[in-house]
C-alpha cells in the first residue's frame, strides 16, 4: 500500500507543472541547485549506504556464486552438461548471448543517439544506462567464450600471427561478431569512463579520507573543471557519440547476421538486422526501467530521475515494442509470400508446434503487455511500468529462444528432428548471469557517481545565467578588438 | 614561506551570468594565461573567454583513417595473401570457401567498419586527454579549500602569475571590480 501511495503523490507534483500546455516539466524537480545535486549524488558514494543495498548485494553475490560453480562444472566436465544436442546445437548459451548483448543497446542509445538528437532528459539516466550496457556486454561476452567448450583456446578468435600458420576467416559473420562485440565493449567503456571523469573529480574533491581521495583521484586524472578542458571534453563527447551511434546499430545487425547469413529457414531473412536492433532497444529500455525504478526509490534520486524520465522511457519501450510486433507479423507474411515450403513449415511450427507455449509467451510479453502503456493512467503508475518492463525482459529472452530453438529443432530431414530441453546447468547458468550483472551494477551504484552530475547541472536553469538557453546567447561587444574575439589559443 | 612566489589569483563566483560577464572583462583586459573553472561546461563561455575551436576532430579523423586502412590490410593479409619465402607464422592463409574469391570487399566491410570506429574512439579519448595535458599529476590550486568547490557548485576565474599582465596588486584590484564572492592568492608549491 505504501508503494501505491508514493506513486499516487508523484504525479500530483508532476501534473501541477504539466498542466500548462506550453510548459514542460523541468528535468530536475524540487528545490535543487548545484549544491544539492552534488550532495545527493555524492552522498551515496561517500557516506551513506542504504540498507537495501546490503540485501540486494547478498542476493546478487549468491547468484554470482551459482554462475561460478556452474562454469567450473562445465569446464571440468565438458559441454555435454548442457542440453545442446546434434540438432539444436545452439541452445541456451547463444540465446543468453543474444539476450544480454541486446540489453546493452539501450545504454548506448540513451548516451549517444539521444545526445545527438538533443534529448536533454537523457542526462538523468545516461550514466546508469551506460553502466548497464557495459555490465550486459560482460555477461554477453561470457557465453560465446564458454560455448567454445575449451575456453583455454578462446584466444584463437583473435587474429594474431601464430605457429599454426592459421588466421581467422574474415568473411564469416562469426568473426564479424568477434570484432563487433569487442569494439562495442571497448567503445562503451571509453565513453562511460570519459563521461565520468568530471564526476570522479567531484568525488575526489569531496572525499574525506586519504584512501578515497587517492582512489577517485587516480581515475579523475587531475580534472579541475577548467573551461579550456571542458571545450575539448565536450567536443570529444560529441565525437564519441557520433562514433557510437553507427556502432550500436552495427552490433546487433552483426549479431543478426550470425543467423541471417545461414540457410536455416526462419533465420535466412533480410528483416533480421533492423528487427534485432529494434528488439535490442526494446529489451534494453525495459532493463533500464527495471533498474532505475527501484534505484531512484532506494537511493533518494526522485528529483533527478523524475517521473518524466520514467514516462519517456516507457514511451520509447512502447514505440520499439510496436516495431518488434510489426517485425513478427512481417516474418509470417514473408514466409507465406515466399511460397517456400520449409519457410512456411517453420512459421506454422512456431505458434502451433511443440514450442507453441514459448511463442505465445513471447507474443503476450512483447506485443500485448506493452499496449497498456498507451494509457496515461498506466504511465503515471511507476510500479505498473516496472511490471511491464519485467514482462518485456522475459519476452525478449523467449524471443531469442524461439528464434534459436524452433528453427533448429525441426530442420529439413524429419529423421534428425529432436526436442531441446535445458539441463539444470543451463538454467542455473542463466540465473547466475543475472547475479554477475546485478553484482557489477550494485558495486557501480555504491562506489561511482550514479547520476552524471556535470551533465544534469547543464540542464538546470542555473546553468544558463540570465539568458534564455540558446546556442547563440553570447554576443561579443562591438568594441572588443577582433583578435581578442577570435581568441589567442589554438586549442 | 616568504620566499614562495604567487602561483595564481583566484576569484570565486556563484552564478553563471556573473562569471560570464567577468570572463569577458578578463579577456578584454588582455590576459592570456587564465581560465574559468566550473562544475559543468558553460555555453557561450568559449566566446566570452576568446577560445578557438579545438583540432580534436582532425585527430579523430586521422585515427579513423588509420583504423580503416588497418582493417582493410588485416582482412586482405589474413585471407588473401601468400608471400613466397615469408615465415609461416606471419604468412596469410588463403581460405577457399565454396570457390569464392579470397578477398571480396563487401564481405570484409563489417570488420573494416569496426576497426575504423575502434581506432577513432581510442584516438578521440587519448587526443582529448593529450590536448588537455591530462593526467595532471599535481596542481597548486588543489591547496585551496575554496577551489575544491570548482567541481561541485562554485565557479572560479584563475589568473596565472605567469601572465605578462599579472601584477599582485593591480590584478587583485581588477578582480575586485568584477565583484566576486572572494579572492584568494594561491602560492607556488
Amino acid at each position: 500500500m505504501s508503494t501505491i501511495s508514493t506513486t499516487m503523490t508523484e504525479p500530483s507534483q508532476w501534473e501541477l507543472q504539466a498542466n500548462h500546455p506550453s510548459e514542460r516539466v523541468p528535468l530536475v524537480l524540487g528545490d535543487n541547485d548545484f549544491t544539492t545535486v552534488t550532495d545527493t549524488v555524492t552522498e551515496l558514494a561517500l557516506r551513506r549506504t542504504p540498507p537495501m543495498w546490503y540485501v540486494a548485494m547478498a542476493i546478487s553475490l549468491s547468484l554470482l556464486s551459482v554462475l561460478l560453480v556452474t562454469i567450473t562444472y562445465l569446464l571440468v566436465t565438458g559441454v555435454g552438461v548442457w542440453g545442446n544436442n546434434n540438432t539444436v546445437s545452439w541452445g541456451f548459451p547463444i540465446v543468453n548471448f543474444v539476450f544480454w548483448v541486446g540489453i546493452g543497446h539501450a545504454g548506448t542509445l540513451i548516451s549517444a543517439i539521444l545526445f545527438l538528437l538533443r534529448q536533454n532528459w537523457r542526462t538523468g539516466i545516461n550514466r546508469f544506462a551506460e553502466a548497464m550496457t557495459i555490465f550486459a556486454v560482460v555477461c554477453a561476452g561470457l557465453f560465446p567464450g564458454i560455448h567454445v567448450g575449451r575456453i583455454w583456446y578462446a584466444y584463437w578468435l583473435a587474429p594474431y600471427p601464430n605457429e599454426l600458420a592459421m588466421w581467422p576467416q574474415a568473411r564469416s559473420p562469426l568473426l564479424w561478431d568477434v570484432f563487433a562485440v569487442s569494439t562495442y565493449a571497448t567503445v562503451s567503456l571509453l565513453f562511460w569512463y570519459m563521461g565520468m571523469i568530471p564526476d570522479l573529480a567531484t568525488l575526489r574533491d569531496r572525499s574525506t579520507t586519504r584512501i578515497k581521495q587517492l582512489a577517485y583521484g587516480v581515475f579523475a586524472l587531475g580534472w579541475n573543471g577548467s573551461n579550456r578542458h571542458w571545450l575539448r571534453f565536450e567536443k570529444a563527447y560529441l565525437l564519441l557519440a557520433a562514433l557510437a551511434t553507427p556502432l550500436v546499430l552495427s552490433v546487433h545487425s552483426v549479431v543478426s547476421f550470425d543467423f541471417a547469413t545461414s540457410q536455416v529457414p526462419g533465420w535466412h531473412t533480410t528483416i533480421f538486422p533492423p528487427y534485432f536492433v529494434a528488439g535490442a532497444v526494446f529489451g534494453g529500455f525495459a532493463m533500464v526501467l527495471v533498474l532505475s525504478i527501484p534505484a531512484r526509490e532506494w537511493f533518494g534520486l526522485k528529483d533527478l530521475i523524475t517521473h518524466r524520465h520514467i514516462e519517456n522511457m516507457a514511451k520509447v519501450m512502447l514505440g520499439t515494442g510496436m516495431i518488434v510486433a510489426y517485425a513478427y507479423s512481417v516474418e509470417f507474411f514473408t514466409a507465406w509470400y515466399s511460397q517456400h515450403h520449409y519457410e512456411q513449415f517453420v512459421f506454422m511450427n512456431r505458434p502451433l508446434g511443440p514450442y507453441w507455449w514459448a511463442f505465445w509467451l513471447m507474443v503476450f510479453c512483447n506485443v500485448i503487455a506493452p499496449q497498456a502503456l498507451w494509457s496515461t493512467w498506466v504511465r503515471k503508475r511507476v510500479w505498473i511500468i516496472f511490471a511491464i518492463a519485467i514482462l518485456v525482459n522475459v519476452g525478449m529472452w523467449f524471443e531469442r529462444f524461439v528464434i534459436v530453438v524452433t528453427s533448429l529443432h525441426r530442420d529439413y530431414l524429419p529423421s534428425s528432428w529432436a526436442m531441446f530441453s535445458p539441463t539444470w546447468v543451463d538454467l542455473f547458468m542463466l540465473l547466475g548471469s543475472f547475479g554477475l550483472f546485478f553484482t557489477l551494477f550494485l558495486l557501480f551504484c555504491r562506489f561511482l557517481p550514479m547520476v552524471a552530475m556535470a551533465e544534469v547541472k547543464t540542464v538546470m536553469p542555473q546553468a544558463h545565467g540570465d539568458h534564455p538557453p540558446t546556442r547563440f546567447d553570447y554576443q561579443p561587444s562591438p568594441d572588443t578588438p577582433e583578435e581578442l574575439r577570435r581568441g589567442h589559443w589554438f586549442t | 614561506m616568504t620566499d614562495k612566489q604567487p602561483y595564481a589569483l583566484i576569484a570565486e563566483f556563484d552564478s553563471v551570468s556573473a562569471v560570464m560577464h567577468a570572463a569577458e572583462q578578463v579577456r578584454d583586459e588582455g590576459y592570456m594565461i587564465w581560465d574559468v573553472h566550473s562544475p559543468m561546461p558553460i555555453h557561450g563561455i568559449n566566446q566570452a573567454m576568446g577560445l578557438r575551436p579545438t583540432i580534436l576532430p582532425w585527430i579523430t579523423l586521422a585515427h579513423g583513417v588509420v583504423g580503416a586502412v588497418f582493417g582493410l590490410g588485416l582482412t586482405w593479409w589474413m585471407n588473401a595473401t601468400t608471400v613466397p619465402g615469408l615465415s609461416p607464422s606471419v604468412q596469410g592463409y588463403e581460405f577457399l570457401i565454396s570457390g569464392k574469391p579470397t578477398f571480396s570487399l563487401p564481405a570484409n566491410i563489417p570488420i573494416i567498419f569496426e576497426t575504423t570506429i575502434l581506432f577513432a574512439a581510442i584516438g578521440t579519448l587519448l587526443g582529448m586527454l593529450g590536448l588537455n595535458k591530462l593526467p595532471m599529476l599535481h596542481n597548486p590550486l588543489a591547496k585551496s579549500e575554496r577551489f575544491l568547490r570548482a567541481t561541485a557548485d562554485r565557479l572560479f576565474i584563475v589568473i596565472s602569475a605567469k601572465d605578462e599582465h599579472f601584477d599582485s596588486e593591480t590584478t587583485h584590484q581588477f578582480l575586485q571590480r568584477l565583484s566576486p564572492l572572494s579572492i584568494e592568492v594561491v602560492m607556488e608549491d
